[in-house]
């Protein structure tokens, strides 16, 4: 039911062209291995859509059919309205690709990095020159221009990632967890970024384990498990249909007197080893009655977020 | 499957990246082709000077230092082309993942094979160029005909460039690479009419030095160095071709199964 809400509310967007992204009951089997097993979703134009997973879901898998580096074993692609199978070159030639990997060129400069991959797009090289110029502006890497790739910080190699994706000027940028592994500070810097993109009206599809960067930057999304996806819509719209607007979180003793309280009043709640969370929903006369009655030590009531949504139809148990 | 359609000229990309990360060490690069031949000439010019009066060879007489000129040409092309592909395009294949980066351009795996095969070839004829311009020198390369090794030194670097991408293709890991060339390079490195003739050899041996393409590189080595060969020219010359085309088409399956997932 809730599933069915979200999917009816996020497949209306107010655009009515064809979409950016068309992907239809999409899959991949490698070796009796079903890493995606029949996915659908669409991106419009000027969006930014979110993959979301637990590792092991199919992300990546899903995202390197998008940009042709796997064929897809079952379903259809189609990017720009062109099918990914015999266009994918002209696809490629509009499309920037952020890899989960550093696939850096550890033996060119940072320079370099960006002019020989503007030639793989067969960009003049007097364009190549200014596009990368202005680039490492962008990105804050205009005095790194000369270094080796090997001597980056992990946040300046990202940065100098991200600028490569964009040197054939895509309109469409894939996101395969950007921000993984980056100092606060440089995540920021990327977030602001990429938000500035946004503005230009980029496309986006992003992958990325932090829920607080899906949120952020995610006009819409999709929860993946196991090939499949689970649930589709806005960051909102998630957390008001599978966690509600508030939620209470306790930990330690007298935990079967409260489960019990919960099931007579119908209230929502998960058990996660010596915690406790309790669907609220913004009910405060059931807070206030929990607050009293059970609350004498840890109790944390706070506004439910993605990463509620996340856990709660992810499971808790560890993936890999 | 492998499509052709996948491959256009857009492979030259890739090769001139490759030339662009050469040039950038290319005094070291070509030190090694410089002082080589010179290194070789002079141990076993003086060495075996006392110890082998001469080679026969095509029924000319020749002193050995002569005789082994031409194969050292050639071992330089089999390992120049043959270790691009195989040490260096494994540590960008496996380790820099040079290969996924240009995945998600408009380059095809078929693409970046190739370029890394023709890119082996390339450095080989550039070292088998400045060996026998060293050779010359030295007397034991003539001219204009020695020139020839420019083209050969291209062709018999596309096929040792191929069978080397083949070993990248399956090899589960960089260590595995001392196998083939334990089995394949150094038998060939020393039956090959390299350093004594195959003549020497008993018939069978004889035979099987047939089935190796560094003797047929060697043979065209000497004729383009002395103008002297004792097989045919257009069979040593065909049995490259066939040899390159078939581990060349190999290669992209491999490769192919191994990237593509």
């Amino acid at each position: 039911m809730e599933t069915d809400r979200a999917m009816k509310s996020s497949q209306a967007p107010p655009s009515t062209a064809p979409p950016l992204l068309e992907v239809r009951e999409l899959g991949k089997q490698y070796n009796g291995f079903t890493a995606v097993a029949g996915i659908s979703f669409t991106v419009q134009t000027g969006e930014c859509f979110g993959l979301l997973g637990p590792n092991g879901a199919g992300k990546t898998s899903a995202i390197r059919m998008i940009y042709g580096a796997s064929p897809p074993t079952a379903g259809s692609l189609h990017v720009f309205g062109l099918d990914i199978t015999p266009d994918w070159r002209r696809i490629r030639a509009r499309i920037g690709v952020c890899q989960q990997d550093n696939t850096l060129d550890p033996d060119l400069s940072v320079l370099q990095n960006l002019l020989i991959f503007a030639g793989y797009f067969g960009i003049p090289r007097e364009q190549a020159k200014r596009r990368a110029k202005e680039l490492l502006h962008f990105f804050a890497l205009d005095k790194k221009s000369d270094a080796k790739v090997g001597d980056l910080s992990g946040g300046l190699a990202r940065r100098l990632t991200l600028a490569r994706a964009l040197i054939n000027e895509p309109e469409l940028v894939i996101l395969d967890e950007p921000t993984t592994g980056l100092d606060p500070q440089s995540r920021h810097l990327l977030w602001d970024r990429l938000h500035a993109l946004r503005a230009r009206g980029t496309t986006f599809i992003l992958t990325t384990h932090y829920m607080e960067e899906a949120a952020q930057l995610c006009d819409r999304l999709v929860i993946m498990d196991h090939g499949q996806i689970l649930v589709e819509g806005t960051p909102q719209e998630l957390i008001n249909d599978h966690v509600g607007q508030s939620l209470i979180e306790l930990t330690g003793t007298q935990q079967e007197d409260l489960q019990r309280f919960l099931q007579e009043k119908n209230v929502a709640f998960d058990v996660m080893g010596e915690r406790l969370v309790i669907y609220s929903n913004g009910d405060t006369a059931l807070e206030q009655a929990i607050h009293e009655k059970f609350c004498s030590r840890e109790c944390t009531f706070r506004a439910a977020t993605l990463e509620d949504v996340f856990l709660r139809l992810t499971g808790r148990e560890l993936r890999e | 499957m492998i499509q052709l359609s996948n491959l256009s000229w857009r492979f030259l990309r890739v090769w001139r990246r490759n030339l662009i990360v050469y040039r950038k060490i290319w005094k070291v690069n070509f030190m090694v082709p410089l002082l080589e031949p010179t290194f070789y000439i002079l141990a076993f010019g003086i060495g075996f000077r006392g110890l082998i009066s001469e080679v026969s060879y095509d029924q000319h007489p020749l002193t050995y230092t002569q005789f082994i000129a031409p194969a050292l040409v050639a071992i330089s092309i089999m390992y120049n082309a043959f270790f691009e592909t195989t040490y260096a395009s494994f540590v960008r294949m496996y380790y820099q993942k040079t290969f996924d980066g240009m995945m998600t351009t408009p380059l095809s795996l078929e693409e970046i094979v190739l370029a890394e095969i023709v890119w082996s070839a390339t450095k080989a004829t550039a070292a088998a160029t400045i060996m026998s311009m060293v050779l010359a020198l030295l007397g034991y390369v003539t001219l204009p005909q020695g020139l020839l090794i420019v083209p050969l030194a291209f062709l018999g670097g596309l096929a040792f460039g191929s069978v080397g991408m083949v070993f990248t293709g399956i090899i589960p890991s960089i260590d595995m690479f001392n196998l083939p060339t334990f089995l394949f390079i150094t038998p060939m490195f020393l039956f090959s009419g390299t350093f004594f003739p195959v003549a020497g050899l008993p018939a069978w041996a004889q035979t099987a030095a047939l089935g190796f393409p560094l003797y047929h590189l060697v043979e065209l080595s000497r004729y383009c160095c002395l103008g002297l060969i004792e097989g045919s020219i257009l069979v040593s010359l065909g049995y490259l071709t066939v040899f390159l085309l078939i581990f060349f088409w190999i290669s992209l399956v491999v490769m192919r199964r191994r990237l593509i997932k």
